[in-house]
């Protein structure tokens, strides 16, 4: 049980961080170190097959799939509130979680507390074969029952996850038009938005341009940058301060650096 | 034996705590998971009590569900994000969409 000391703790904080992770990529990592953990104990307890199925299958696929709808959805949910609308509840969720925990693990291990009347060996010779006899033999119904539930769960997949178009598809000369419209009603520019400025010590997007009173022009970096606070803030925000890295800078307006985008 | 099975239970328990604790959709799916891993350990520990190959079946078994239970419920988690902007099981009160 040398194998069970090791990977039992390991396991056990690891899931304690899928209850306490504030991002969700943290608690599917935390995931994804017990999944490995419990494929270990699998192997050490005579079930070779169920290691690599729990490696391949878990580890490879569930956790990859989990990870890819975090990076979908999950990355921009943020923190979850600290606000509970049910006051006291995850107190008395943790109060009936251990409750619940505590009599399973002394009910259970009273019950059964023999050892095991067996060795490893009588389940671990043969495993693969041993399995597929039973799979092919008496279980082959259910065997059948899995393969319409994945052609089921495919389908529910294809079905739920399609988007349908609600609007038609705009086309480019619609859009152009729309532009102008804007630009009639709105007065929102029709061309392209303004360049991020570059400074002398400075080269890249997250560089805002400086309108000609000194202040930052915010529609001229992306917007992802601007909701992430990844903005650089020029090195001088007021006019008048000549030598300094900004002032080669042009001041120029907002409409110049439109005309010059386009040509 | 005893030892493996409270593993398996004390996990089961996380996952259910985990479960009615988080509001993360996600993160409430992951401990779903955690749950059907703990009842899997249970399988393989009765399989090595009993000395046949019974119990692994069902925890090969209890993978297949798990895994199609993951496919259809990230397309619902996914389906519920595009409708709401949100996951949070705390703002998705009704299942009407």
């Amino acid at each position: 049980m040398t194998a069970f000391g090791v990977v039992a703790p390991i396991v056990v904080i690891a899931a304690l961080g899928l209850l306490f992770a504030r991002k969700a990529v943290h608690a599917a990592l935390s995931l994804a170190v017990v999944m490995i953990g419990l494929a270990v104990l699998y192997a050490a307890n005579g079930a070779p097959f169920l290691f690599a199925v729990q490696i391949i299958v878990y580890t490879g696929a569930i956790m990859m799939l989990f990870l890819f709808v975090v990076m979908l959805v999950g990355v921009e949910s943020g923190p979850e509130a600290v606000t509970e609308p049910l006051p006291g509840q995850r107190v008395a969720a943790a109060l009936v979680g251990l409750g619940f925990g505590a009599m399973l693990v002394v009910g259970v291990g009273q019950v059964v507390a023999n050892g095991f009347a067996v060795p490893v060996a009588a389940v671990e010779d043969d495993n693969v074969e041993g399995l597929a006899a039973l799979m092919f033999g008496p279980y082959v119904l259910a065997f059948q029952f899995t393969a319409a539930l994945l052609v089921t769960a495919v389908l529910g997949a294809m079905v739920l996850a399609h988007q349908e178009r609600l609007t038609p598809q705009l086309s480019q000369a619609e859009h152009a038009a729309q532009r102008i419209r804007d630009f009639g009603t709105d007065g929102k520019h029709p061309g392209n938005a303004p360049t991020p400025g570059v400074y002398a010590r400075h080269n890249a997007v997250d560089a805002p341009a400086l309108l000609p009173d000194g202040t930052p022009l915010e529609s001229s970096v992306p917007g992802a940058l601007v909701r992430r606070g990844q903005v650089i803030r020029p090195p001088v925000t007021g006019p008048g301060l000549g030598g300094e890295p900004s002032s080669d800078v042009a001041p120029r307006t907002d409409d110049e650096t439109d005309g010059e985008d386009r040509s | 034996m005893s030892d493996l099975l409270s593993l398996s239970m004390i996990l089961f328990s996380i996952g259910a705590v985990g479960v009615l604790v988080r509001r993360n959709a996600l993160i409430v799916f992951m401990c779903v998971e955690l749950m059907l891993n703990g009842t899997n350990l249970a399988f393989v520990a009765f399989a090595r009590e009993h000395g046949n190959l019974d119990g692994q079946l069902a925890a090969f078994l209890v993978m297949v569900v798990a895994a199609a239970e993951v496919v259809v419920g990230l397309a619902i988690i996914i389906a519920i994000h595009r409708s709401r902007g949100s996951i949070s099981v705390d703002e998705v009160r009704q299942v009407r969409g």
